[in-house]
């Protein structure tokens, strides 16, 4: 069922996809983002206040996940709505979304449990600034505020403690200010100075965090300043024939992306918080992009890395490509979680863009069939850009998604293909689930891949299910975070974790005992209605796979719904670590995690990362106090 | 104390029990027939995907891990695969199951009639049954009775198809295999065989381990096996097997279900059908062979009275709660789950043993626990008290004062209410009338004998089955009271009123009794705790700073106590004298039994033992046990056999201390 109709008309279709994609993202542009759009060294006039770049939060919720413009509600008839115009979900009707949201939470549009209007700036403790590093500063014409509104968006990562608090007008130990260098050299005189000062700094990046590694420490008593890179935002070259880019590593990773395509490349690396996170984060916690399977995860797509730390400048020599020189100071630098020093330089590779590019989705009986599957595509190394597969709870939440149809015809075609799947091929529609691909390349290529990776997913009861659903499943990922704060208005509170497990049963038994363990420890802790509990696999490897989980429930009734949470959490991790689960593939430790650390890399490998933090900072200036 | 947490001491009078219902009842008011026809839709494991026998058989035969030890074992001999997976096959096909609803179905028939005749009432609590109806949805469940008769599996499949609950896969002994059509129609009701020791053979541990995680993994059907092992010929409780626990725990220490649930039956029958032939067989004479003609000579016992009997459920044990913080699951992440080339399987850790040890005493606890005791029990208590008979007034006195101490130590006793004690007495009297008999006003136990002249061996020998049958019931509520007689014999051993004294005397005794009796390891001071408890809770003892010191009225409690126990100490101690008196250099294991009879026999004989159940093989085993344990005799393995080697010195300071003529700490610990 994949799709139909002659070659060019294929290709029409799937340069109007291309087309789609990059107008999904270049409609994040520059005009709507000034503070992105600096070219210069010193930054441009300011209209806002003086001396300091655009503030982020003009554009996005001060409490909530995205764009301030951009935000699901249910209309006034009940449907679900998406606000805005950035995505292809904006301005669309929902039609299924109530039905799903109240059959799933028990969750009721009556009971609402709205958010503070604005930030109560009173209830903000004033900052505690260190005099004489404010002076000096000053005098290196660094731009710095220590605007209220400045110092809590940087104060937050994108955990559920942290939007809650948020929501409910709570502020915890923020930085006392925020400073925005706008190149490398800059970075080093503030590194210089807070060691001078003993100021304790923490680099921020697009604060999209989910492992509370921006909370200040409230037992820090040093002045803490939040070290912004968003200034640092420049491709200083591109080397056309090394393909590589050097690029400041402030930059957000859909402006990088939009910038190398004007010049005809990318760098293929798109995790899922693309649109706001940054280059400096992605290395600073060693994450993972969507299409890593043609183009790696980011510590296969680095070539060199400059990093200011308390000790001095790192970095390597030359650009080859693999050396044999001792163990990879890089390996030092990509994740160590801001707590060695600030990325402010990365050579990154680069590839031409893709000619071609096109969804697919296959429709399996089963988890375990699907897994069979993945597995198999990895064992034979024909994984396409990316394969994700969903199990079924996600599968019927990714139809509550699905907008209004426009006409009775394609009403007809879905339930057409619905009673073929369900009654025709005998899948379950309680236990189906799907798989969503992702092929890039040349042409001829893709068709090629394409067609092996079905014949593979037929062996394994799969049916080609149309490119439609690949899109909406990739397109869910963006949105999904925006869903959350819909939740939040009506009691619903969620988050998402993810680990990284061998092939063998564990994938399945993993999925199968965590997915329990949160549905029993909700139930003990006293949530009233079962939870949402629900996986997919992400990322394929050699030798295992990364496993997604959304686990969300309905709080009425709880006097302490995020205390709750955080247990029910803590459980899962426990259960993921006692199947064979790691800590994290991607989201990093922060301190959320922290406490598993020595079981994870044995008290050895602990003190190994100690004594390399010991001697690049032992003032401890980068006192973010994450992973250690 | 690893197992603490096991165990939470408490009081064991507060323990609330189900109330039960009478199943026959309902049998004996409707057609059998039609309730062997009755529509039979038992609720299923919810993660269950339907398979047959036969699709389960090939699931096994083709899983990694066996195909894994196929290859190795392929490896080692130099047979090939196929040879070898022929084999595999081979033993697969011996052992399996083939569970039908036809088979079913005619065992709803026939035992309806058969269990009517032979019981008054079968009475189950529905209380269990709803809780383990609950448990077979959401989890993989193993069913763990109690076994002291052959009817027991019967009884339990018959119990489960009666509540329309799944219908257990049961493992039975090979040796009823040698029943022809007996033991095919136990294996189409479930029942799946396996041999009494396969030790060294791989393949065979493989199929097998493979077979009961299959079943496991998927929630094919309940699994039900006897911790025990065998029957108990005693009625005592057997120190638990662990294989089987260890092979269904597996799944859940490897993340492959999410958990477990292990289900304690306790079946307690009023009077056991095979009680005479447990006596002979302790005493020598052969267990008879399973066979077909023997069964149905056993048909006259249909015609016989066997009283009530009770099955009771205990609400389902969670094997995920009890390994929370004692198992970390994470231990098994770095080895490849099904045995990739050139891993070995792996051993369970230390840990894992451990755990797995506690449990099953857990389970057994838990089995006791909840055993009826049924007032014959304390009549045979008594008498066995008195073999030289007494009074029958007496006897209702002192039945009636047992009553009361049993049910302040917790015994879950079935004693009729508004029922004067004396006829409770004699009604149970009568239906062991095989037992004891009343002559006049005395009541002595019945001796069975040849109408002519009979050898003073022929005469011992019949007086100790008689013993040793009316031991069997004593035997069921020992578990009430061990724990304060323990305690009660080591206030009278120890010469001394001070409680560390007294604890470490309590402590040696219950060490060298642990193989008779079910005592956790490791929870020795637990155990202390609780015999203070009750000895002081029933007036017995005083606890005063650092002593414990008997109290006035405490006098017949510890004496009933210490002779409770008596035989179990006279016992270890001919033993004992055996080993030091008699044993030669080259003492082999087969002619230990003998030879401990026979020396216990002469004693006997020249009037300076009183004591029967020396006579009992049970328990010249168990204290042979204790003694290597004691490492006070050696086990050496030779070409051929194997030889106990014995130190005589040490051996006399054990008897000693047993008799209470040495403190302990010095004895055991200064001459070892």
């Amino acid at each position: 069922m994949a799709s139909i109709g002659d070659g060019s008309e294929r290709q029409r279709i799937a340069q109007q996809r291309l087309r789609v994609l990059a107008g999904h993202l270049r409609r994040l542009g520059a005009e709507e983002r000034p503070g992105v759009a600096a070219q210069e060294c010193r930054a441009g006039p300011r209209t806002r206040r003086e001396n300091v770049p655009a503030a982020p939060q003009d554009i996005m919720k001060w409490n909530g996940w995205g764009y301030a413009d951009s935000k699901f509600f249910f209309n006034k008839k009940g449907q679900g709505e998406f606000t805005g115009k950035r995505y292809r979900l904006s301005g669309l009707i929902l039609p299924s979304l109530k039905d799903w949201f109240e059959g799933t939470f028990g969750a009721n549009l009556q009971h609402k449990s709205p958010a503070v209007p604005s930030l109560n700036t009173s209830a903000v403790a004033p900052p505690s600034l260190n005099e004489a590093f404010v002076e000096e500063l000053k005098s290196t014409g660094i731009p710095f505020s220590h605007d209220t509104e400045d110092r809590v968006f940087r104060a937050h990562g994108h955990c559920l403690h942290e939007i809650f608090s948020l929501r409910d007008g709570r502020v915890g130990r923020c930085p006392d200010m925020v400073v925005w260098p706008n190149c490398h050299n800059d970075v080093v005189k503030i590194v210089e100075l807070a060691c001078k000062h003993s100021v304790c700094l923490i680099p921020y990046g697009g604060g999209t965090s989910v492992s509370s590694a921006l909370e200040c420490p409230p037992e820090e008593t040093r002045s803490i300043v939040s070290l912004d890179t968003s200034q640092m935002n420049r491709i200083l070259w591109i080397d056309e024939k090394n393909l590589t880019a050097h690029v400041e590593a402030g930059i957000i990773g859909q402006d990088l992306e939009r910038l190398l395509n004007e010049s005809g490349y990318c760098t293929g690396h798109e995790p899922d918080s693309m649109e706001f996170s940054s280059l400096g984060g992605w290395v600073a916690t060693r994450a993972s992009g969507m299409k890593k399977n043609i183009y790696g995860n980011i510590e296969d797509l680095v070539v060199h890395i400059k990093m200011v730390t308390p000790r001095g400048v790192i970095e390597k020599s030359c650009q080859g490509p693999r050396m044999s020189t001792g163990p990879d100071i890089h390996h030092f630098i990509l994740g160590s979680e801001g707590t060695l020093g600030v990325v402010t330089e990365v050579t990154l590779k680069i590839r031409p863009i893709p000619e071609y590019q096109k969804y697919g989705s296959v429709v399996f009986p089963n988890f375990q069939q699907g897994v069979a599957c993945l597995r198999e595509v990895a064992k034979q190394r024909c994984a396409p850009a990316s394969i994700r597969l969903m199990d079924n709870e996600q599968f019927q939440f990714g139809h509550a998604l699905k907008p209004q149809v426009s006409s009775i015809f394609t009403s007809f075609l879905d339930g057409l293909k619905k009673f073929y799947i369900t009654k025709f091929k005998g899948f379950d529609p309680h236990h189906l689930c799907v798989a969503t691909l992702l092929f890039e390349g040349d042409r001829e290529k893709v068709l090629q891949h394409e067609k092996l990776v079905y014949d593979i997913a037929a062996k394994f009861g799969g049916l080609a299910a149309g490119e439609d659903n690949g899109q909406r499943g990739y397109m869910l990922t963006f949105v999904i975070a925006y869903l959350r704060d819909l939740g939040m208005e009506y009691y619903v509170i969620g988050e998402s974790f993810e680990t990284s497990v061998p092939w063998d049963r564990w994938v399945l038994d993993l999925c199968r005992n965590v997915k329990e363990r949160i549905v029993r420890e909700c139930k003990e802790k006293g949530v009233q209605f079962p939870p949402l509990s629900t996986c997919r696999v992400t990322q394929t490897y050699d030798a295992g796979a990364c496993v997604y989980f959304y686990f969300a429930f309905n709080y009425r009734g709880l006097s302490d719904p995020v205390h709750v949470y955080e247990q029910v959490e803590h459980a899962a991790r426990e259960e993921i670590l006692a199947n064979g689960g790691s800590l994290s593939h991607h989201h990093g430790v922060g301190k959320l995690r922290k406490e598993w650390m020595q079981e994870t890399i044995s008290s050895v490998g602990l003190g190994m990362l100690k004594s390399v933090k010991d001697y690049l900072d032992p003032n401890n200036i980068f006192g973010n106090r994450n992973l250690l | 104390m690893a197992s603490k947490a096991l165990y939470s001491h408490r009081d064991p009078v507060l323990k609330k029990r189900d109330d039960f219902e009478d199943i026959l009842e309902e049998r004996r008011n409707s057609s059998d027939l039609r309730y062997a026809f009755k529509c039979y839709t038992p609720v299923l494991y919810r993660g269950l995907t339907p398979c047959k026998a036969a699709t389960l058989k090939s699931m096994v035969l083709q899983s990694e891990q066996l195909l894994h030890v196929i290859n190795q074992v392929s490896a080692e001999s130099g047979e090939s695969t196929d040879v070898v997976k022929d084999e595999a096959a081979a033993i697969l096909e011996e052992m399996a199951h083939r569970l039908q609803l036809r088979t079913i179905r005619f065992f709803a028939y026939t035992l309806s009639k058969a269990f009517k005749a032979l019981y008054r009432s079968v009475c189950v609590n529905e209380e269990g049954i709803q809780r383990l109806q609950q448990a077979m949805q959401e989890h993989p469940v193993v069913l763990l009775p109690s076994h002291r008769s052959y009817m027991d599996f019967l009884m339990m499949s018959y119990i489960l198809y009666t509540y329309d609950l799944s219908l257990p896969v049961i493992a039975a002994g090979m040796d009823f295999l040698g029943m022809k059509f007996v033991g095919e129609m136990l294996r189409m009701s479930g029942a799946f065989f396996i041999r009494r020791s396969f030790g060294g053979d791989q393949l065979y541990w493989a199929v097998f381990s493979e077979y009961v995680k299959t079943m496991l993994r998927k929630g094919y059907a309940p699994i039900e096996f006897f911790l025990e092992g065998t029957r108990s010929r005693t009625c005592k409780s057997l120190t638990p097997k662990l294989g089987l626990l260890n092979i269904v725990m597996e799944p859940f220490f490897k993340g492959e279900v999410f958990d477990v649930n292990l289900v304690p039956v306790s079946m307690s029958y009023e009077r056991v059908l095979e009680e005479s032939l447990y006596a002979r067989e302790l005493l020598g004479v052969p267990k008879p062979k399973e066979s077909t003609s023997g069964l149905l000579k056993a048909r006259k016992i249909l015609s016989e009275d066997y009283g009530s009997m009770h099955v009771y459920f205990s609400p389902p044990v969670s094997v995920r709660s009890l390994a929370q913080g004692r198992i970390n699951r994470s231990q098994f992440n770095l080895t490849p789950r099904c045995g990739g080339s050139g891993h070995v399987a792996q051993k369970p850790s230390e840990e894992t043993q451990a755990f797995v040890n506690d449990v099953a005493y857990r389970i057994v606890r838990l089995q006791q626990e909840n055993m009826v005791v049924k007032p014959w029990v304390l009549v045979a208590t008594l008498l066995l008290q008195s073999v030289e008979g007494m009074e029958l007034t007496e006897l209702m006195e002192q039945t009636s004062w047992l009553r009361d101490l049993a049910r302040m130590f917790g015994a879950f006793l079935d004693w009729p209410d508004h029922t004067p004690c004396s006829m409770v007495v004699s009604s149970s009297i009568s239906l062991h009338r095989n037992l004891a008999c009343v002559s006049g006003s005395r009541i002595s136990l019945v001796v069975e004998g040849p109408q002519g002249p009979e050898t003073p061996e022929e005469a011992l020998f019949n007086r100790a089955v008689s013993v040793l049958s009316c031991a069997s019931y004593r035997n069921q509520v020992l578990h009430v009271f061990l724990r304060p007689a323990l305690l009660a014999m080591a206030l009278s051993n120890a010469n001394s009123s001070r409680k560390e004294d007294i604890y470490s005397c309590f402590d040696f005794l219950r060490n060298v009794f642990s193989d008779e009796f079910i005592l956790s390891p490791g929870a020795s001071v637990q155990d202390f705790d609780e015999a203070c408890h009750l000895l002081v809770k029933c007036g017995a003892v005083e606890l005063l700073h650092q002593d414990v010191v008997m109290a006035e009225s405490g006098r017949t409690v510890l004496s009933f106590l210490t002779l409770l126990l008596e035989p179990f100490l006279q016992g270890y101690q001919v033993v004992c004298r055996y080993l030091r008196e008699e044993a030669t250099e080259n003492l082999t294991e087969k002619q230990f039994i003998p030879a401990v009879r026979s020396f216990a026999v002469k004693l006997h004989l020249s009037g300076s033992l009183k004591c029967y159940e020396v006579l009992s093989s049970d328990l010249q085993k168990n204290a042979l046990n204790a003694l290597i344990r004691l490492n006070v005799v050696r086990r050496v393995r030779t070409n051929e056999q194997v030889l106990f080697k014995v130190n005589k010195a040490a051996v006399n300071s054990v008897e000693d201390t047993l008799g209470g003529r040495i403190p302990t700490q010095k004895s055991i610990l200064a001459r070892l």
